[in-house]
């Protein structure tokens, strides 16, 4: 056999580090479980200095902080993005979908937005409510004690607001608002829009003696070298590592497929070593894939056996569909009340300090479900890009467009600050005829058989879009400022609605569900099909909520991880 | 340094960061303006990246010509004033020759423009933009710089003086001088304790009593969070 074999069998071998894989790494290592974790890109530690970005300044790099080289900027900690040389995927019948990939330890946290919502009880059962989509098996009761421990030793920030929907947890205190935000406030408030502290997982305070407490420098996209943060790797795996874990990392190491028996039990993965581009096999009494919705899909679907004969965990025929990811607009204004702004540090923490959660539960409107608002703005660090256009914004309040001299040393500095921009992220209803499959046609230059998408958005996403952007147009107005975006988006684009994937919140290609004939997984996201293959990433979501689905990954990997540690004790696996 | 050793010094590092900050960063560390021209990790990258940019640095695309015409357009948009210099003592010449191989689509719009330049420059002056008089170079920019005047024949002039705006005004507030000169406080650690009480009040703001309680009191920071079991934090 040409494969190379380990002689080792682990108790668990998980695939991924991310926030699924981070979660499961510590909590079955803290058990005492015998871990490997297999990870597709190169080992990363943000304290590394060979590594970090933090702190750094744009003329430290020739091309100053621009996105040639990664999507959001050069110093932005993700190593990938939406095309990833030698691993590509494909798309059908004319729709779009753009899939974000982070090749690291660690994964998408190492620069993600830390929004870190509660899903409330109303997003497990909107079927209930609405009649679209489909309820969770589980509700917020069930996930609710294990939100409470990831509040706890994770750490976020927010305040308690008693709002149904978006359920209060063991907030650190929130960071005061900036100016832009307090503009926003103002403006949504007249709307009747509520506002409140955003609930960002940033350590303002200090959680334990591990991790550093925020030195407010606006840059968790580039990942926090003193961990303030949380980052995969740097909250979850470290820690597990450091308290004596028998945790192996295999880095670049990309898997392939999951190994099974003639009884169709899994019995370990085959990975891809980068670095010698040879096969490896691992062994383990019990599988978890963390390698984020897409990539278990992708991994499930390509583990064809005699036993499995339509890919692994797929006789429901439902592995890759209900492929969701968040619904998004944005809307950018400028506000002349923020010209001429005195200067001092308003950095804050990477993100904003104010959101505003959905307020539209009760209300009738033409679409399903809703969205939140993320606000940006302030008196940024220049890069790339800052100083074009330079005084385009006279259009708005009179004056000279374009020239040269000094002048325009005064116009950068009067606008300086004046700009204030919306996001909305909200749900999309999941659907089976949204899906990833695999593609007949073309392998990764692994030899892997990659990934091909179809999507497409409804009138629902279409038309919530709407609604953001006349949202938005209106809180810009209401500031005092004027829409700076263009005029408003027409039906031939979508109102607005950013392209499937951009989000990069995609979920729901493992759907869980009590019954496996339309489910991949239980409540317990343990295949219906393979007892002792766990899925721990966004994979297992029946619908996404209006929030971003970090917070609820960790809180369901954890409580699998407790449940894999209980079946393995009463030897049910 | 091993990995623990690193988290710990971090740690100590945060400490010294705690209220008084200062001494983590120092401004004057040895960052410079000067591009690197090998692969010296001045931050981040990965083994690809910093092979790319050593081969960028070795490649060159603008000539001798081409450079001192950037140079003199560049001190046109951003010359210097009593306080700071001007966009070639910021060197953003340097920072034009290394973007225009880093994002290919440069190139021609400028190679070009400075041949549409110079073009025009012989037809009216007998003489290349770089070689015509400060007045000369001036009347030619006033007919390309004003995007809502330009005359229809001098529109592709337009595109390239506006392409040289961009890139000499983000290459200079991009640069050590330009961010100076800009006022940019950030980008180093601080305790952020909200908008200073002048700047709230020239706008109007003050923060709202019931809403202080939310906010965290920046005097207890270091104290481990502890809370009751209603989530209410004690500490």
């Amino acid at each position: 056999m040409q494969i190379k074999e380990s002689p080792k069998t682990f108790d668990v071998i998980i695939v991924g580090s991310g926030a699924g894989g981070g979660m499961a790494t510590k909590v079955l290592s803290e058990a005492g479980l015998n871990i490997a974790v297999v990870e597709a890109g190169p080992y990363f530690d943000p304290a590394n200095e060979e590594q970090k970005n933090q702190l750094k300044w744009p003329y430290e790099s020739p091309r100053r902080g621009a996105g040639t080289t990664r999507p959001f900027g050069e110093f932005d900690a993700a190593y990938g993005g939406w095309d990833i040389k030698g691993e590509p995927y494909t798309r059908k019948n004319g729709t779009k979908f753009e899939w974000f990939r982070s090749r690291m330890l660690g994964g998408r946290t190492n620069h993600w937005g830390r929004i870190s919502l509660r899903f409330g009880p109303l997003d497990f059962k909107r079927r209930s409510h609405d009649g679209l989509g489909d309820d969770w098996p589980i509700s917020y009761e069930d996930v609710k004690p294990y939100y409470d421990k990831v509040d706890k030793l994770i750490g976020v920030f927010g305040s308690k607001e008693g709002i149904e929907n978006e359920p209060d947890g063991f907030f650190l205190p929130a960071p005061k608002p900036r100016l832009h935000e307090l503009y926003y406030k103002r403006g949504a408030e007249k709307l009747g829009i509520p506002v409140i502290p955003s609930r960002l997982s940033i350590l303002t305070k200090k959680i334990n003696e591990d991790r550093g407490v925020c030195f407010y420098c606006r840059q968790c996209s580039r990942s926090c070298s003193i961990y303030a943060d949380f980052s995969s790797g740097s909250c979850l795996i470290f820690p597990a590592q450091k308290s004596g874990g028998q945790i192996t990392l295999y880095t670049d190491a990309m898997v392939r497929e999951v190994l099974t028996n003639d009884n169709g039990k899994a019995t370990g993965v085959v990975y891809i070593n980068k670095k010698d581009r040879k096969e490896y096999q691992l062994r383990a009494k019990v599988v978890v894939l963390a390698a984020s919705a897409c990539s278990t899909a992708r991994i499930l679907l390509n583990s064809k056996s005699k036993t499995h004969k339509d890919g692994l965990g797929n006789s429901s025929g439902l592995v890759g569909k209900y492929l969701h990811d968040s619904t998004g607009a944005d809307r950018v204004g400028f506000v002349p009340g923020l010209m001429n702004r005195k200067m001092y540090n308003e950095d804050g923490v990477g993100g904003m300090h104010l959101y505003s959660p959905w307020w539209g539960n009760d209300k009738k409107l033409d679409f399903p479900r809703g969205y939140h608002i993320e606000v940006w703005g302030g008196l940024g660090m220049p890069a790339y890009g800052f100083g074009f256009n330079v005084n385009g914004l006279n259009e708005y309040i009179g004056g000279e467009i374009g020239g040269y001299g000094n002048a325009l040393r005064d116009d950068v500095k009067r606008f300086y600050g004046s700009i204030v921009g919306m996001a909305g992220r909200g749900e999309c209803i999941a659907r089976e005829d949204n899906y990833c499959e695999i593609d007949p046609d073309v392998v990764d230059e692994w030899g892997i058989p990659v990934l091909r998408f179809n999507y497409t958005w409804s009138q629902h996403e279409k038309l919530q879009a709407r609604h953001m952007v006349n949202t938005f147009d209106e809180i810009i107005d209401a500031m005092g400022g004027k829409v700076i975006s263009g005029e408003k988006p027409g039906e031939d684009k979508n109102y607005g609605l950013l392209k499937p994937g951009e989000i990069i919140h995609e979920v729901g290609t493992t759907r869980m569900g009590n019954n496996p004939k339309k489910s991949v997984t239980n409540k317990y996201m343990q295949l219906h099909d393979v007892d002792n293959v766990f899925i721990v990433d966004g994979g297992p979501f029946v619908s996404q909520a209006d929030k971003n689905p970090t917070w609820t990954i960790l809180a369901l990997s954890w409580r699998t991880s407790d449940y894999i540690v209980d079946q393995l004790k009463k030897q049910n696996i | 340094m091993d990995r623990r050793d690193t988290i710990k010094s971090l740690l100590l590092g945060s400490v010294a960061v705690g209220l008084t900050v200062q001494g983590c960063i120092s401004k004057e560390d040895n960052t410079t303006e000067v591009l690197p021209k090998d692969n010296t990790p001045f931050y981040g990258r990965t083994p690809e990246e910093r092979e790319r940019d050593k081969r960028l640095h070795e490649e060159t695309f603008f000539n001798e010509h081409e450079l001192e015409t950037i140079a003199v357009l560049c001190d046109i948009i951003l010359p210097k004033n009593e306080n700071f210099g001007s966009a070639t003592d910021a060197k953003v010449p340097d920072f034009i020759e290394f973007i225009v191989k880093d994002m290919p689509y440069h190139q021609t719009p400028l190679r070009g423009g400075i041949m549409w330049l110079d073009n025009f420059c012989n037809k009216n002056y007998g003489k290349e933009f770089k070689k015509c008089s400060q007045k000369e170079q001036l009347e030619v920019c006033d007919l390309i710089a004003y995007p809502k005047k330009t005359k229809k024949e001098h529109k592709q002039g337009e595109k390239f003086f506006t392409k040289m705006r961009d890139l000499t005004l983000t290459g200079y507030y991009t640069s050590k001088m330009g961010i100076e000169d800009l006022g940019y406080k950030g980008n180093t650690p601080n305790v952020w304790d909200g908008v200073p009480d002048d700047v709230l009040k020239a706008h109007g703001f003050e923060y709202e009593k019931e809403w202080l309680s939310k906010f965290i009191d920046q005097s207890k920071r270091g104290e481990i969070a502890k809370w009751d079991a209603d989530g209410n934090l004690i500490s």
